[in-house]
């Protein structure tokens, strides 16, 4: 499957990286956060426990399940209002 | 039901008497006004940027906004979130409900400034006496939003 996978905020400034295309297999946002995890050094913040995601730009848990073409987001927790 | 989110300044006396204009029906119109402090968790803020995720955004607000409808019996309500630079004295977000009686105004109120406190995808990116810094998340703002 193909992902557009976007990084916001403390996240996007950490990784130098606001966005990428990603190919390969996931079952879940929890499966893609594992893969990169596994990239070096900077990826550790997405390690984080607090950590929030999107699919398709709606809130969703790390369980969320993935299909081609889907886009997915990682963020810090928000701080609007 | 309204939702904006814009780089621009606004008048937020002018979009609270802008909910009851037209509407002689409205009897309660509460509004909420979040403004830009110049101090916060121990330093001088001189500013600060607001990320949000573009598509999102808009998403999210009105996603708050049909919940606040199927909730609460309003006439009309209002999200308005300023994005970019901004600056301490400045307003950053509205929130205005309108409604035949008070109560229902009140609580609508709250819950959206509660939800969009917790799952709007905003960031505020402050700069500070000692550099820039990312607000972080706090815990009271994710008790406050499980109330409802």
């Amino acid at each position: 499957m193909k992902l557009d996978v976007q990084y916001f905020a403390r996240y996007r400034e950490a990784l130098g990286l606001d966005g990428e295309r990603i190919e390969g297999e996931f079952v879940s946002i929890a499966a893609l956060r594992e893969r990169l995890l596994q990239r070096d050094g900077v990826w550790a913040v997405l390690a984080e426990q607090n950590i929030m995601c999107a699919r398709n730009q709606e809130l969703c848990s790390l369980d969320e399940p993935l299909f081609d073409g889907d886009e997915v987001a990682f963020f810090p927790t928000v701080t609007g209002g | 039901m309204a939702i904006r989110v814009q780089a621009g300044a606004f008048d937020p006396g002018a979009e609270l008497n802008a909910l009851h204009a037209a509407n002689v029906g409205i009897g309660a119109v509460v509004g909420f006004v979040g403004y830009v402090r110049d101090f916060n968790d121990g330093r001088e803020v001189a500013g600060m940027f607001l990320e949000h995720y573009p598509g999102m955004t808009e998403k999210a607000l009105a996603k708050i906004v049909v919940e606040a409808e199927q909730r609460w019996p309003l006439l009309r309500l209002e999200v308005l979130h300023r994005v970019g630079a901004l600056e301490p004295g400045e307003p950053i977000v509205f929130v205005g409900v309108a409604s035949a009686h008070r109560q229902a105004a009140f609580e609508a109120c709250d819950f959206v400034m509660d939800y969009l406190k917790t799952r709007a995808p905003f960031w505020k990116k402050e700069h500070t006496s000692e550099g820039p810094r990312w607000v972080e998340g706090r815990q009271s703002d994710k008790d406050a939003a499980r109330r409802w």
